[in-house]
């Protein structure tokens, strides 16, 4: 077993304890339906109140847990006939981001997004889904192509963010990630983004320039993991807690920010208990929002996507002359 | 190791290089005519240095530069004409100590922000020019550096006039939170759409550029020139040396390693660049 995350261990106690309960039912061919019933409910409104009041540092946890569906589960679950191409046709082939072409619904998609390991081993070749500059040009290659063949991009974020490695810098890892951003940001092609998991600083963002972008209702989308800005804060990367409240990392916090278009709400104790099912309503929104932007003249929907990333960041304007009285005496 | 008499001179002059350089910072009387190169620990008169567009005599170190002293440096005599100068920050995340740190920065700096944007000319030569000082809050990037920075991409592109971007930067300005990584978007964007348009842009990198500048506008010029052994990366040492676990090699992020990986296009002196960058100007004017 993995290890559980605190707040969960109750609902998982009594999530136990209900198919205990009702393997023993059935192994014994006794009714106890109304017990179960009961325990039911009682489980309904212990989620509801844990997965209600999530702080923001639960919902960093709720966004790292290892049984939260990655990018492959998804590509398994929403699309069909996925096949993965391999490789930015420069350097190699970077497994912490996957990508390929596949079919939503009837229609041909390139899917990307960042790839994280259930276990160990798989992290190990996953890289914990930190990509490399190779991974950045892979997606951007598989982009371009997209964009080659009128075929909508999907991609899916989930990274703790960039390895900070020596073979990284050496390749350019400042210049893929910008390189990324300007292309992602004149693509001519629908680009649409789901925020799935962890949302880490730059290294997201490199494949978070789209039309539209949903976050899932635990997913955290921040410029600095708590960890690093409690230890910059405070020197001491143990009050990560309070540095995630701060951060206003939470899907709630952007949309009021204007940094996402649409939160995604997810099942009742959040998308690791039923994968399926989160699945299926991110695939109705994006058969839903490519639908919507199908009519879009592609020009418009550059300026569109220019548009949208122009007007973010807050700052006020003074009038000439106030300059004296601004500083300082505040 | 100096005469008397230019010791007393240089008393004289000591008001006029203060108010340049760095008031409040600087203490004693001999940090007044003087300051330690910050790599061989070289005394070096400040009159010298400003001469020598403060790089060290001895080693060649470039010093540190104010947005102004580029400036005056850099463009003809009162070419300049500054952008967007009333611009203000906003704590929108009313983050602990930001709000002291920027009133701190703008009294040290006498800046308002961290990057002075506007237009001006290099021998002649019409240029839109953006500075960044690492002096305001290490130059990070917040919504007001992202919105002047993208502003003056934009006037280049409307205008069809060359820019030129002196990066200097710790990143993205945390305290700022997500619209402070948005900047990265946003600007990249700004300079997509100049090489739409055919106009040039040139990024200089200056010690030290990294983090989400880096990452963004800073590796996006047609053309990008780094002045010697600056600090260029996107990750910074420290974090690299923790994760790894391993001393770094010599030179490590430096201008000479980032030329050697072919990640930029040369390395200009200091006292060279105005010229450089005049004659890439020049060569670059539609005929």
């Amino acid at each position: 077993m993995t290890n559980k995350l605190e707040f969960d261990k109750p609902i998982n106690e009594l999530e136990m304890k209900i198919k205990e309960l009702q393997d023993f039912a059935e192994e014994k061919d006794i009714n106890l339906d109304d017990e179960i019933k009961v325990l039911k409910e009682r489980l309904y409104s212990f989620k509801k109140e844990t997965y209600e009041n999530l702080l923001p540092w639960q919902k960093a946890q709720v966004a790292r847990y290892v049984e939260r569906p990655s990018t492959r589960d998804y590509i398994n679950l929403i699309f069909k006939d996925f096949i993965e191409l391999h490789g930015d046709r420069c350097y190699g082939d970077d497994k912490a981001i996957i990508g390929g072409i596949a079919l939503l619904d009837k229609r041909p998609v390139t899917v990307v997004g960042h790839q994280k390991g259930k276990d160990i081993k798989e992290n190990v070749s996953y890289n914990f889904g930190m990509p490399h500059p190779e991974g950045y040009r892979k997606a951007l290659r598989l982009m371009l192509q997209a964009e080659k063949f009128k075929r909508p991009v999907i991609c899916f974020v989930d990274t703790p963010g960039a390895f900070p490695g020596i073979g990284a810098e050496e390749r350019g890892q400042g210049e893929a990630i910008a390189r990324n951003l300007m292309e992602m940001s004149r693509l001519k092609t629908p680009v649409l983004v789901i925020i799935s998991g962890e949302g880490g600083s730059g290294e997201a963002l490199a494949l978070a320039v789209g039309d539209k972008i949903f976050m899932l209702e635990h997913a955290i989308y921040s410029v600095i993991s708590p960890e690093g800005c409690a230890s910059i804060l405070w020197k001491d990367s143990s009050r990560a807690m309070e540095a995630a409240s701060l951060l206003k990392l939470t899907a709630e916090d952007l949309l009021g920010f204007g940094v996402i278009d649409e939160i995604l709400q997810e099942p009742l104790g959040g998308a690791h208990r039923e994968p399926q099912e989160m699945a299926a309503k991110i695939k109705e929104v994006l058969i839903k929002c490519l639908a919507e932007l199908e009519d879009t003249p592609v020009n418009e929907l550059v300026k569109g996507r220019y548009e949208k990333f122009r007007k973010m960041g807050s700052y006020s304007i003074f009038e000439e002359g106030q300059l004296e009285i601004l500083p300082r005496d505040k | 190791m100096w005469g008397a008499g230019v010791l007393f001179r240089d008393f004289f002059r000591k008001t006029k290089y203060a108010i340049l350089d760095t008031p409040g910072r600087l203490q004693s009387r001999e940090q007044d005519v003087s300051i330690r190169c910050e790599e061989c620990g070289e005394l070096i008169l400040l009159k010298d240095i400003e001469k020598n567009f403060k790089v060290c005599s001895k080693c060649g170190y470039h010093l540190k530069m104010t947005a102004q002293e580029r400036l005056n440096v850099l463009l003809d005599r009162g070419s300049f004409e500054e952008y967007d100068k009333n611009l203000e920050t906003v704590d929108v995340l009313k983050f602990p100590g930001y709000h002291e740190k920027l009133e701190a920065s703008r009294e040290v700096t006498g800046l308002r922000e961290a990057v002075v944007t506007g237009k001006g000319e290099i021998e002649g030569n019409t240029v839109i020019i953006c500075i960044m000082d690492p002096r305001f809050i290490s130059a990070s990037m917040g919504s007001v550096v992202g919105e002047k920075i993208t502003r003056a991409l934009e006037k280049a592109e409307e205008k069809k006039t060359p820019i030129i971007i002196f990066s200097a930067s710790g990143g993205a300005r945390m305290q700022e939170g997500m619209l402070s990584l948005m900047q990265m978007a946003k600007t990249s964007a700004a300079a997509a759409r100049l090489n739409e348009d055919g106009v040039l842009y040139i990024s200089v990198l200056t010690n030290p550029t990294t983090g989400g500048v880096t990452a963004s506008f800073a590796s996006l010029g047609d053309v990008i020139i780094a002045e010697p052994g600056a600090l260029i990366g996107f990750a910074g040492p420290r974090v690299i040396e923790q994760t790894i676990r391993q001393k770094l090699p010599s030179g490590f992020q430096r201008a000479e390693f980032l030329l050697q990986h072919g990640l930029i296009d040369l390395i200009v002196e200091r006292k060279d660049l105005r010229k450089v960058l005049s004659r890439m100007l020049v060569l670059h004017k539609k005929s």
